[in-house]
């Protein structure tokens, strides 16, 4: 049984959603180590069922508020697969420009508000922007162009309303796209000063080995569509990801865990896996600046993966730009389609990992059932076996509960996880075996 | 100077993308904490400090036993306590539930539904506590947010309209969808807030602000079918995000049962 010393230290803070992390001592050493995921369970898969298939992109983007684009993207990519659709290259390339919109948000909001403070023992984002104004300023306006562009091209920031499955409602406005242009050629330039920033921090040293798994495109840094592979060697289509990933149910959590299903292994997703898995993909000023910087343990150092947003910030300004340069539209804004029974699943990069959706529809085009798992829920093992490491790496240099407790909360803002997406709540608390 | 009001912000079942529309309300962000102090904010901030405060936002729907404990401790610990988004005020999506068996909606979601504790309902914040305001909104407009805590610093009442998505469509000079391409579009009994955006990309409002005030749901609903549209389309679009407010619960509930006396069925 737990002894009586048990350390409450506050909730997980900074992070999307609440959660907390419950710290099993034994003699001394670390036994054992959960991520509490106490989110209240909206039971979306559930809800879904019945539905016309066409409101699959509206409901799903409410899973998440930071990353309400993903839902939605992985939602029509599936749907569409399911019925076949083909979509063109003109709303192909909008789908990427939209999700640049949702990386560039999400990213800045990241990187300045809830992962830059750790840095300087700042309590939040506006604390730190008392030491580093014009640092912060900076990263409130990328964080902002981002959300304007999701607003011309979505209709809003959260929850946009111009996806549809086949395509979008409308395209969007000429005039306000190409508005966004100059914004978006300072943004480039700015989001590399923000990377240079951020990789100048002093970082806590640690290295984990780990089994990135990505999305991957031959020609483009992965979004929307691609194979999945692994730094070990995995690559298979979205259509097999049942039988190469499975989901766990765990008592301390309302999220499910997943883990490679033949090892049980734990992997990770998100900017650090996506960097090393696509480095030679990265928009050309993202490649110099990587090249500048230097960073050849970016591969392994979780506190590092602020430098691999920083990374893909950049790349999403660029290539943002560029479709922006570019924007012409022709034909139709959505592929007409006829409702058929089928199945259909996809993977697509959330700004923190990949995001799977599958979904079985009948004939009159309504759902029988879904299956969505987020990418907080698929590093949640990763989570917490690097917890476990790291503390019992930072027991040995005698640092103290509070300093650890502290540590604690950090390692996990490095993941970004997304707690309302799995699943609340989240409070640390430390239970000694006796 | 007088001192600051306490502000703080509290998450029930939601997205987070109501309170994130307080960190998207970037050009203003740095100047709202000029006035008002964030004495809690587990989202933005490290140092969470403990109640009274001046004003709490609530986020998110009630969904199980502790979160209806929760709320009276927020509510003892607050001033004035004000609801934002469609969730904290209406019971959001997830109260779709509330037709369903929930039970069963666990166990079709989880492998081990026996770790899973949660009520058969999930209903809005003012069904548990006295609410001061309701900000409407799948998600909120972040710049009606940024006028309350103005309104709260100076001593005034927010100035949020009531009128109907409607009325800001002819303000935009939209073409009516209803009336050009006999569309179901809810723009006539949804509160303004969203800017009329569906309308403007083509689309039928889907009512994510909720009923506004008066509602003549009924009225709309019999032109969509006097238009040809069946119950079969007008119940999903009513059961979203605002399924539970009780203008389109009521209206969601008549066509049912219409749909099903047709068909012969029990409803």
């Amino acid at each position: 049984m737990n002894s009586p010393d048990m350390i409450r230290v506050p909730i997980l803070t900074r992070v999307e959603g609440e959660g907390g992390v419950t710290v099993h001592l034994r003699d001394g050493t670390i036994e054992k180590v959960e991520l509490n995921i106490f989110e209240p369970p909206r039971l979306f898969e559930a809800l879904l069922r019945g539905r016309p298939l066409e409101d699959t992109p509206d409901i799903t983007a409410r899973i998440c508020g930071i990353c309400p684009v993903a839902y939605q993207m992985s939602s029509v990519h599936a749907l569409e697969a399911a019925l076949g659709i083909q979509i063109t290259p003109s709303i192909r390339q909008l789908r990427r420009l939209l999700y640049c919109g949702e990386w560039i948000e999400s990213h800045a909001l990241h990187m300045h508000l809830l992962h830059a403070p750790d840095f300087f023992g700042a309590a939040s984002g506006i604390e730190l922007a008392q030491r580093f104004p014009d640092e912060i300023k900076r990263g409130l306006n990328l964080k902002k162009f981002g959300n304007r562009l999701l607003e011309v091209v979505g209709g809003r920031a959260i929850h946009p309303i111009n996806v549809k499955v086949g395509g979008f409602h409308r395209w969007p406005d000429k005039t306000q796209m190409a508005e966004l242009i100059p914004h978006f050629e300072w943004g480039m330039l700015a989001a590399m000063d923000a990377t240079r920033w951020v990789s100048g921090f002093s970082f806590p040293e640690y290295e984990q080995q780990y089994e990135f798994v990505s999305v991957s495109h031959p020609d483009e840094y992965p979004m929307n569509e691609g194979e999945i592979v692994s730094s070990n060697g995995l690559r298979i289509p979205a259509s097999e990801y049942n039988q190469y990933f499975v989901e766990t149910h765990v008592s301390h959590s309302t999220a499910l865990h997943a883990v490679r299903r033949h090892e049980n292994s734990s992997y990770l997703l998100g900017p650090l896996a996506r960097v090393n898995l696509n480095r030679d993909r990265l928009s050309p000023m993202s490649r110099r600046l990587d090249d500048d910087l230097g960073c050849p343990d970016l591969s392994c150092n979780p506190f590092k993966s602020i430098v691999a947003r920083g990374l893909e910030l950049v790349h999403a300004y660029q290539e943002a730009l560029a479709i922006l340069q570019q924007y012409n539209p022709s034909g139709p804004a959505c592929v007409d389609y006829r409702p058929r029974q089928g199945s259909g699943c996809a993977a697509t990069e959330a700004p923190r990992g990949m995001l799977f959706h599958e979904y079985h529809v009948d004939a009159d085009g309504k759902i029988v059932s879904g299956q969505i798992i987020p990418p907080t829920s698929q590093n949640q093992e990763q989570i917490e076996h690097d917890l476990t490491d790291y503390l019992t790496r930072r027991i040995a240099t005698g640092a103290t509960r509070e300093e650890m407790a502290v540590d604690c909360e950090r390692l996990v803002r490095t993941y970004d996880p997304c707690i309302s997406c799995s699943t609340h709540f989240l409070k640390l608390r430390w239970e000694e075996a006796t | 100077m007088p001192r600051k009001p306490r502000l703080a912000v509290f998450k029930f079942a939601s997205c987070d993308g109501c309170q994130l529309s307080l960190l998207d309300a970037e050009d203003d962000l740095l100047a709202i904490c000029d006035r008002v102090e964030i004495a809690n904010f587990a989202e933005a901030s490290s140092d969470l400090q403990p109640g009274p405060y001046d004003v709490a936002l609530v986020e998110g729907s009630i969904t199980t036993k502790e979160d209806a404990e929760r709320i009276r401790r927020v509510r003892v610990d607050s001033k004035y306590l004000i609801t934002i988004g469609a969730c904290a005020t209406a019971g959001g999506i997830q109260a779709l539930r509330n037709w369903g068996h929930v039970d069963e909606w666990v166990s079709a979601v989880y492998p081990s539904p026996e770790f899973i504790s949660t009520l058969a309902t999930s209903s809005p914040i003012a069904d548990h506590v006295h609410v001061d305001f309701a900000l409407h909104g799948c998600p909120i407009n972040h710049h009606q947010l940024v006028d309350i805590l103005v309104a709260l610093t100076e001593g005034r009442q927010p100035r949020i309209p009531s009128h109907s998505v409607c009325l800001d469509c002819k303000h935009r000079g939209t073409v009516c969808h209803v009336v050009a391409r006999g569309i179901p579009c809810l723009g006539p009994v949804t509160q303004s807030g969203c800017g009329a955006i569906c309308p403007a990309y083509d689309r039928g409002c889907y009512g994510c602000y909720g009923p506004s005030q008066p509602a003549n749901t009924n009225s709309l609903l019999n032109q969509f079918r006097v238009l040809g549209r069946s119950p079969d389309e007008l119940v999903p679009l009513l059961r979203n995000f605002n399924a539970t407010a009780p203008d389109f619960q009521r209206a969601s509930e008549q066509l049912t049962i219409l749909r099903d006396s047709k068909q012969g069925t029990p409803s």
